[in-house]
């Protein structure tokens, strides 16, 4: 017995190292996530966590404003079309890196060039595939190349494509960058556990100029923890100051917990259902456009929407993210919840007996199971192959998925040529491939007039829903939990913005 | 004895080898690799530049003995994920495996020695049944749930310990206890069923006779004795728990090997996956070894088997 009091009083001796609770008083932010990127040079991993990082310790030549999607200079003042494939940049003065490295033409020509070679092997190709080179005019001036013509250059030189220092970058490579990140952004890396944690320290140096205002708090600390329950637990004990994707079953009941706060909001991820057009697709079924149009008319979306996602998400008319550039319902037939209408358009085209087929999903399963129980409503009995992502993806180029319950998230790239290109314009991941809408795609993403893009897309998109090729549903909700008095604005691209954060 | 350890260790290693080869297809058999490296938004041509690099258009037959001939010579190889040595980030990481192991082993049997003990002298009384009680629960309940059971009385409402990391020794109190008291029943159970055996031994009855001190009989002469197959049971408990380890170590963020093996599941990282297989399954092995041999040397008719 004597063993149990022992243990009983190292148990309240321990209690002198648990972490103080409040983090106000140091003007910090504990940062709980689950996954773990691979190198946390934004190169080189491509988890959401790595691009969220990225902003933080890196800044990029233009940036967006997330409340109003404008265009401003960070690293660049100003920036110019010379041409349809080149793009001229006037460079800031008097940045410094976070090691004192002096920033100018050469940072930016560098960087460029490193990553835009394929045998440098970043991770997500086509944030870079698209640069040809780089070239320096004078100190202060860099002129870029495009492979091809593409208009959404200036959104991903504002998100994945990062500048770094050149001397640095040179010398320590990518493996070097993991251990020893050096950006110029609002915060620097102090620490980086392979696999724990990260921790960031406020920049005091950060340039005035740039459009991301000067960093409050004093220290964010990146903690990887895989399990959801330990988040929770860990916000519930005050070991963690904000988690995010918390499930909406487990953000309401901690709505109840008086020192937590909880906020929802949309995400760029839209949810959809592909239906298999393709002439030897595994369901001839769906090459009938009536039964197509059945399913549409079979699903309730509203109700979806309302019981499974969640506070602050809406129905979507098109497979895009409405705050994308070219991304426009105003052409697109929409789809009223009709069973009747449904199971009448079934029986015209021939299926008055039902009929039966796959579907695919790799995530979001109870949406899944919903859809599944409209269908069977108005006799299409589905059956639910539910596997890992890559797993799922395989199946689908191999043309072996009838239908496929999809969720995109555009790596966060505010363009429509981020998202629905991927599904229609004939890649790989195009499962109906009709030629016409990739056609209007193709211009949509090479045009540099904007006039002429929105025109091309709104038109691809009118298509798609007139051809009922693949079912729009709705954008997924993220709940964010953070500890009261956190001060913070939620964006649809996922990005917790700490810079702008602050205790009240 | 020499030809029955030769036959065992022969035994030993063509188990680790089966474990190896098992566990090499079924790593590829879920799921194309190269798709998993390339990540979402892969085109088609990253993915074959990524099954080239990585050598995975190759015969799978190849592939693992390729693998085989290069760890049996030392080399793990680099993470896909981590894009480091494997070998390195298993230094790292086995540390923190190895505490939580042995203090989970030294807490089980400092548990169910003495319960143990006093089950055996006290039977069917209160005592017996309450740690009968204690062994089925320990057993029963899932230790993940025990975990998170042991996260909400500790952590949350008492607010002593944290709840994930491995910074201090705190955090390394629940995952002890959760690992622990999981594995103390089996020994509690044994220690209770060699004492009661011992106990009723006509040494004993001479050693009391003798007049010595009920403490005496019962610590020096029986215990001793009960203990001896308790140590085989510790060294295979304790190849269970390096293994078992990556739930605990998952749930409780704690930056071990468990916790290693379940990233590189995860990301199909399967260079690091096999080499933290090969040696649990290793370390299972040898102590399972250890365990029989030393068995075989108390009880020479354990050699004929």
């Amino acid at each position: 017995m004597r063993l149990v009091t022992l243990a009983t009083l190292a148990l309240a001796a321990s209690a002198s190292f648990t972490p103080v609770l409040a983090q106000k008083a140091q003007n910090a932010v504990r940062f709980g996530y689950d996954q773990v990127p691979e190198n946390i040079d934004p190169y080189f991993n491509n988890v959401r966590i790595g691009v969220i990082l990225g902003q933080h310790v890196w800044d990029t030549l233009i940036y967006r404003d997330p409340n109003t999607n404008e265009y401003k200079g960070q690293l660049a003042k100003a920036w110019k079309w010379v041409d349809d494939k080149t793009l001229e940049f006037s460079l800031r003065e008097g940045v410094k890196f976070h090691n004192g490295e002096e920033f100018d033409a050469d940072d930016v020509v560098y960087t460029l060039n490193f990553v835009s070679k394929p045998e440098n092997k970043v991770v997500t190709q086509t944030n870079v595939n698209w640069i040809d080179t780089a070239e320096k005019i004078d100190k202060y001036t860099v002129r870029l190349k495009l492979k091809r013509t593409f208009p959404a250059a200036i959104e991903y030189l504002a998100g994945p494509v990062v500048i770094h220092p050149n001397e640095y970058y040179a010398k320590v490579g990518p493996a070097g960058m993991n251990t020893a990140a050096i950006g110029s952004g609002p915060y620097k890396v102090v620490e980086h556990v392979v696999g724990k944690s990260v921790r960031l320290q406020r920049n005091p140096d950060y340039f005035r100029d740039s459009p991301k205002p000067q960093p409050k708090l004093e220290r964010i600390e990146v903690r990887f923890i895989p399990d959801r329950q330990t988040q929770m637990a860990e916000m519930l004990a005050g070991g963690l100051d904000f988690i995010m994707n918390v499930p909406p079953d487990q953000a309401d009941q901690l709505k109840a917990v008086p020192h937590l706060a909880v906020t929802s909001g949309e995400t760029m991820r839209i949810v959809f259902l592909n239906l298999n057009t393709l002439p030897d697709g595994p369901a001839p079924a769906l090459r009938d456009i009536r039964v197509r149009q059945a399913i549409q008319h079979a699903i309730d979306r509203p109700t979806m929407v309302k019981q499974l996602v969640g506070e602050g998400a809406r129905v979507l008319n098109v497979i895009c993210y409405p705050s994308q550039f070219g991304c426009s319902d105003e052409k697109a037939k929409t789809f009223d919840y009709n069973p009747a209408r449904a199971k009448q358009l079934l029986a015209e085209a021939g299926f008055a007996n039902g009929l039966e087929m796959d579907l695919y999903a790799y995530r979001e399963r109870p949406q899944s199971e919903a859809m599944i129980n409209y269908l069977r409503a108005v006799g299409i009995k589905v059956n639910l192959r539910f596997m890992q992502y890559a797993a799922m993806r395989e199946q689908v180029r191999g043309n072996k998925a009838a239908m496929a319950h999809q969720t995109w998230g555009s790596f966060s790239v505010n363009d429509t040529s981020a998202s629905t290109p991927v599904y229609f314009g004939g890649g790989p991941d195009d499962i109906n491939k009709d030629p016409q809408v990739i056609e209007l795609l193709k211009k949509g993403d090479n045009s540099v007039d904007p006039a002429v893009r929105k025109a091309a897309y709104a038109d691809a998109l009118g298509l798609i829903a007139e051809r009922a090729m693949g079912v729009p549903l709705y954008a997924l909700v993220t709940f964010y939990v953070s500890g009261k008095g956190l001060d913070y604005k939620t964006y649809a691209d996922e990005i917790p913005r700490f810079w702008e954060m602050s205790w009240k | 004895m020499l030809g029955y350890a030769l036959k065992r260790l022969g035994l030993a290693l063509l188990v680790a080898l089966a474990v190896s080869a098992a566990s090499f297809v079924l790593l590829r058999l879920s799921g194309d690799v190269a798709l998993a490296i390339a990540g979402e938004g892969a085109r088609a041509e990253d993915i074959d530049l990524v099954r080239k690099t990585y050598g995975l258009d190759r015969p799978l037959l190849i592939q693992y003995g390729d693998w085989l001939f290069r760890t049996l010579s030392g080399d793990f190889g680099q993470s896909l994920y981590f894009k480091t040595g494997v070998t390195g980030l298993i230094r790292e990481k086995i540390g923190v495996t190895l505490v939580l192991a042995f203090a989970s082993l030294a807490l089980a049997l400092a548990m169910a020695i003495p319960l143990g003990v006093l089950a055996a002298l006290f039977p069917n009384t209160w005592i017996d049944r309450l740690s009968l009680a204690l062994a089925v629960a320990g057993q029963a309940l899932p230790n993940f749930f025990f975990a998170l059971v042991l996260v909400m009385i500790f952590s949350i409402k008492l607010r002593w310990l944290p709840v994930s990391g491995s910074d201090t020794w705190a955090h390394f109190v629940l995952p002890t206890l959760s690992l622990g008291l999981y594995i103390t029943p089996p020994f509690m159970r044994l220690i209770r069923a060699g004492m009661i055996e011992v106990l009723a031994a006509d040494y004993i009855r001479t050693a009391r006779a003798k007049g010595l001190s009920p403490r005496s009989v019962v610590l020096k002469h029986a215990l001793r004795n009960a203990l001896v197959p308790v140590v085989a049971l510790a060294a295979v408990q304790l190849g269970f728990l390096l293994g078992g380890s990556i739930v605990i170590e998952t749930i409780f963020a704690l930056d071990g090997l468990g916790y290693l093996a379940y990233q590189s599941i995860t990301h199909k990282d399967f260079p690091v996956t096999q080499a933290v297989l090969l040696i649990l399954s290793v370390a299972y092995v040898l102590l399972t070894l250890c365990a029989d041999l030393v068995n075989a040397w108390i009880d020479p008719r354990l050699r004929v088997a």
